[in-house]
């Protein structure tokens, strides 16, 4: 595996993380009830920590000056390499936790995984965030079978927020070159056998919360060859929008 | 015991300095007073958390978002403690935040005003922060021994985002001329509706003298406000910034600043609820409230369902 390949595999990583942080910590102040507030708040802080450790780690490996806020504020969308899945708009408090508890499943396998990289960094970055990812995929978990075994309104709304975002899910275990080489340099896990644990694992949840489980139909793909929906153009210019104003600034 | 005996108990023990809690006899009044004093200062939490909020996804850089995350985390943390404690005396936290959306509960005025450049999380930081730990150091050691516990971590938490607010005002103050006209117009902007957050004088503070005799009020408005103002402006000089006061002087027989009249007309009508954002902060929270109402539902319909089936086992 190239460097550079090398590289974009890390900006995967990364994207997911802080694009799904960004979305995230859009609920502050707004969640349902104050414990949700702080649980949202606080999965997004996680997300952005893991941001910044692989985008820096990204950048010292590319060798090219670019720093954690260089990577986060400096590229356009199409070079943003995150899953279709995370930038999705945030929704009611259903689609945002359904958005969650698929990427969850799919974190949480990956990064057990990761730990066994040959990469060093990613090892350690994966180690550390294991913990972060368990509890995240314990909340997204409780809340689907709180919300699939709520009331009728709940059930009604959750399975709705599951099956429009279940076009995304493809994208997550589907390995493209790209992924192909990562694994055989040793460095991340072959996604095709992670595919079967996160469907299992889905369904065993989805099931305890009385919920249907949506065909594998026709997924939507190209957020990690950066070609992306029309949402992440909006968040990368309300995220990006000061220090490209003041490109000189340290804040 | 009589009344009246309960009472002088009552008085006498607060008198020694020692903690009344939850299961003590306390006065009526005492207890409504509490309710006040601490559901609003868990809503000035909660109400708080929108202005901030507001500039979490446009955060500088990652550092500042992921401080900022924490530190908005830690005002809904304040917020559940202060709920909490004011659950102690017997209210429940839906019937206060009725009482805020509905407009009878009041929250602390200067998260009516907008914050509209990245300075202004450095000022609420410096400055709010800084006003709120004034007020609130004092309140560790009041009479109600669960609102005191409540303020210790309050207030540790307080000054790491009072530190943080004002590390931002320096990287600022000595950053581009762009920064530094955004700290000025910061401070311009947030100076006097902190100097407000310290409530009315003392000649015009109806519930002080009570107050400060059940020591839930440790020391006057005024002298709260002049405290603020003799520390604050040492350090508006570190950041080289200039506090929008002509009047402003020190004076060497009082050992204190001598500081210009404050806008009362403005802070009465803030108050009123004619302040830049008060229509816009309450029916934020009413709206998060009421969208999320289906969620609490299905929380608490669950959780019986759950208590049901265990029921059922138990019996088969």
């Amino acid at each position: 595996m190239t460097q550079e390949q090398k590289f974009e595999y890390l900006l995967r990583l990364g994207d997911n993380a802080l694009i799904l942080g960004q979305r995230l910590g859009e609920w502050c102040g707004h969640g349902p009830a104050l414990e949700e507030d702080i649980a949202l708040t606080n999965i997004s802080l996680d997300l952005i920590g893991q941001a910044r450790s692989i985008l820096t780690y990204a950048g010292e490996l590319e060798g090219k000056g670019r720093d954690e806020d260089k990577l986060a504020f400096f590229r356009d969308a199409h070079d943003f390499r995150n899953v279709l899945l995370v930038e999705q708009p945030n929704g009611h408090f259903g689609d945002t936790i359904a958005r969650q508890f698929l990427y969850d499943h799919f974190a949480w396998l990956l990064f057990n995984e990761l730990m066994q990289s040959s990469d060093e960094q990613v090892a350690a970055i994966a180690a550390k965030s294991i913990k972060e990812v368990t509890y995240h995929r314990r909340h997204s978990s409780e809340w689907i079978i709180r919300l699939g075994d709520g009331t009728e309104e709940s059930h009604a709304k959750i399975q709705q927020s599951i099956n429009d975002l279940w076009m995304y899910t493809g994208e997550l275990y589907t390995p493209d070159a790209l992924d192909e080489a990562a694994h055989a340099a040793g460095i991340a896990p072959d996604l095709t056998k992670l595919a079967d644990y996160w469907h299992e694992n889905v369904h065993g949840v989805l099931k305890q919360a009385t919920l249907d489980i949506p065909e594998d139909g026709w997924m939507q793909k190209g957020g990690k060859q950066g070609i992306h929906s029309e949402h992440l153009g909006f968040m990368l210019a309300e995220m990006q929008h000061i220090p490209r104003a003041y490109p000189d600034a340290q804040w | 015991m009589e009344e009246q005996n309960m009472m002088q108990r009552f008085d006498d023990y607060v008198a020694d300095n020692k903690k009344i809690e939850p299961k003590d006899w306390m006065p009526d009044a005492y207890r409504k007073t509490l309710i006040r004093q601490i559901s609003q200062h868990a809503h000035s939490e909660i109400v708080g958390m929108l202005p901030e909020g507001n500039w979490i996804t446009r955060a500088p850089s990652l550092k500042r978002k992921a401080i900022l995350l924490a530190k908005v985390q830690d005002e809904a943390g304040h917020g559940l403690y202060l709920y909490s404690a004011a659950e102690t005396l017997g209210v429940e936290r839906d019937e206060l935040l009725e009482e805020l959306h509905d407009g009878r509960a009041k929250y602390s005025s200067i998260f009516n005003y907008p914050t509209i450049n990245w300075a202004d999380i450095g000022a609420i930081g410096w400055l709010v922060d800084g006003a709120a730990i004034m007020n609130q150091v004092p309140l560790c050691k009041c009479s109600y021994g669960p609102y005191a516990r409540a303020m210790v971590r309050v207030c540790k938490e307080e000054s790491f985002h009072q530190r943080q607010g004002f590390q931002i005002m320096l990287n600022m103050a000595k950053g581009t001329p762009e920064q530094k006209q955004m700290a000025q117009d910061a401070l311009n902007r947030w100076w006097w509706p902190s100097l407000m957050m310290f409530g009315p004088t003392d000649a015009n503070s109806p519930h002080s003298a009570q107050s400060m005799k059940w020591k839930i009020k440790l020391f006057s408005n005024d002298e709260l406000r002049q405290r603020f103002i003799d520390m604050t402006v040492p350090q508006a000089e570190v950041l080289g910034l200039t506090i929008p006061d002509p009047d402003l002087k020190w004076n060497e027989e009082r050992g204190h600043y001598d500081f210009g009249e404050i806008n009362w007309d403005e802070f009465y009508n803030v108050i009123k609820g004619n302040g830049p954002c008060n229509k816009q902060r309450i029916e934020t929270r009413r709206k998060a409230y009421d969208n999320g109402a289906w969620v609490r539902e299905a929380a608490v319909a669950h959780a019986e369902k759950r208590a049901a089936r265990r029921n059922e086992t138990a019996a088969a």
